[in-house]
This record gives structure tokens, sequence and C-alpha cells, in this order.
């Protein structure tokens, strides 16, 4: 049952993208009813999950960015 | 400070993810926001010998962007764009200076710091993403923004699972204290 705290935190970051087992998800709930620190960083990093689900972040794929990169390049000779 | 120097051929790689966002932000439209970007680093190219070093790269392809978002509603609010209001900026009768790129200036933001105003959240991640190393940035973006499965991010990027999740880890940590002060 017992998990130490960097396995904690890598359920934790699993567990943000949900892949985390049912079984990880006890040990870690049971781990941060026990440790402050950890139970902190579960906090703040769900948190960082839900802004993250908010902002609605769109990226340029890597083709777009290549083909941006070369109209640049064009424009620059 | 050492005054800031531009370097375009690193634009793309550095900024565009964050003009792409800003541009979405002001025009709703996913085409037009590349678009836009496109046309900035184009015209920052051509008005790079007007650039000081005051400002950040940043902010200053920043505020060519602006610009551009302006330029746009001018073009969609006018037919044909004819009601595009043409101002003299300059006297110097030989420069094409219709477009305020052109005339772009460092002192946007007073005092040249690296902050930009009303940053969105949105705008606020991805600055906070660009500041990352740029392989956690890269397996950060493609598991929480692309929301790609760990087996395909792993296999595109010839890593194992343990090394994503210690990048993840470490991107995760350092966006937490990254957005700190305004955000948790």
């Amino acid at each position: 049952m017992k998990i130490s705290c960097e396995q904690a935190a890598e359920i934790c970051n699993k567990s943000q993208y949900r892949e985390a087992s049912l079984m990880e998800i006890i040990k870690l709930k049971y781990h941060i009813f026990i440790c402050k620190t950890c139970k902190q960083f579960t906090t703040k990093n769900t948190k960082l999950t839900k802004l993250c689900n908010e902002s609605k972040l769109q990226i340029l794929s890597e083709e777009e960015k290549a083909k941006m990169k070369a109209e640049l390049e064009k424009s620059n000779n | 400070m050492i005054a800031n120097e531009l370097q375009p051929d690193k634009w793309v790689e550095l900024h565009a993810d964050y003009l792409f966002n800003y541009a979405i932000g002001k025009v709703s439209d996913v085409e037009i926001a590349k678009d836009l970007v496109q046309e900035t680093f184009i015209a920052g190219l051509n008005s790079a010998k007007n650039f000081k070093g005051d400002a950040a790269e940043r902010t200053w392809l920043i505020a060519i962007l602006k610009r551009k978002v302006i330029d746009h509603y001018r073009k969609i609010n006018s037919k044909k764009g004819k009601a595009e209001v043409r101002i003299q900026y300059s006297d110097q009768t030989d420069a094409e200076g219709e477009w305020l790129e052109e005339r772009v200036a460092d002192p946007f933001v007073k005092g040249g710091d690296q902050e930009i105003e009303n940053e969105e959240l949105g705008l606020a991640i991805q600055n906070c993403i660009d500041k990352l190393p740029k392989k956690q940035s890269r397996v950060f973006t493609m598991k929480t923004i692309q929301g790609m499965s760990t087996e395909d991010i792993c296999n595109e990027l010839g890593i194992n699972p343990s090394n994503l999740w210690v990048m993840i880890h470490r991107a995760r940590t350092s966006l937490m204290g990254c957005l700190n002060q305004s955000w948790f």
C-alpha cells in the first residue's frame, strides 16, 4: 500500500491524463492522506490540468511550421 | 540589460505558437490567424532594420501582429477594402510607408521589459511552455495540448514511457511555478 513521494507524483501525473489504474489511484489517495507535500502537489497539478483545458490553446503542426519557415526564408532572399 | 537581437531564423520555432494563439484570440478563425502570423513574420523581416533592441523580440512581433489584426478588420469592414485609411506617417517620399509596421519602433512597452499586458490564460500558458527546455515543451505539448497517447509520442520521439513521464513531471512542475503568481 505504501508508496514513495516520487511514485505518488508519477501516479498523480498519469492521472492527469487518465492513465493511472484504479489501484494506483487508491495508493495515491492513501499517500496524500498522510503526506501534506504530495497533497499540495496534487492540488496544484490538478489545477494546472484544469487551466490547460480552459485555455483552449492550439498549436501549429510541424508541417505548418515548416511551411511558414520556408515562406520566411523565401522572402528573406 | 543586454540589447535584444532579432533572430528571424528562429522566429517560427520560438514564437509561432504564441502569435498564433494571440491571433486566434483576436480573429476567432484558425486559417486567418495562421495567415496573420505568416504576414507578421514577413513584415517583421522587412522592418527588422527599425528594431532598436529596446523591447523583447516577442513584444516587437506582437506589436506588428496587432497592426495586422487591425488591417484585417479594416479590410473586412470595408467593401472591397476601399475604405482603408491611409495616413502619411513620414515625409520621406521614397518610403512606401502606408502600413504602420514599417514604422514600428521599439518602445511599445515602456522600460522595455518582457511583460505583455493583459495576458489571457492561454497566452500565459504558452509563454510558460516556451520557457521550457525544447524536448520538455515538445512532450508536454503533444501530450496535453494535442492529447496524443503515450505510445504514439514514444514512437514518434523514440523515447520510452518512463522518460516521457519524467519529462512530463519536470514540465508540469516548471509550469506550476511559472504560472504561480497570477493563476494559482
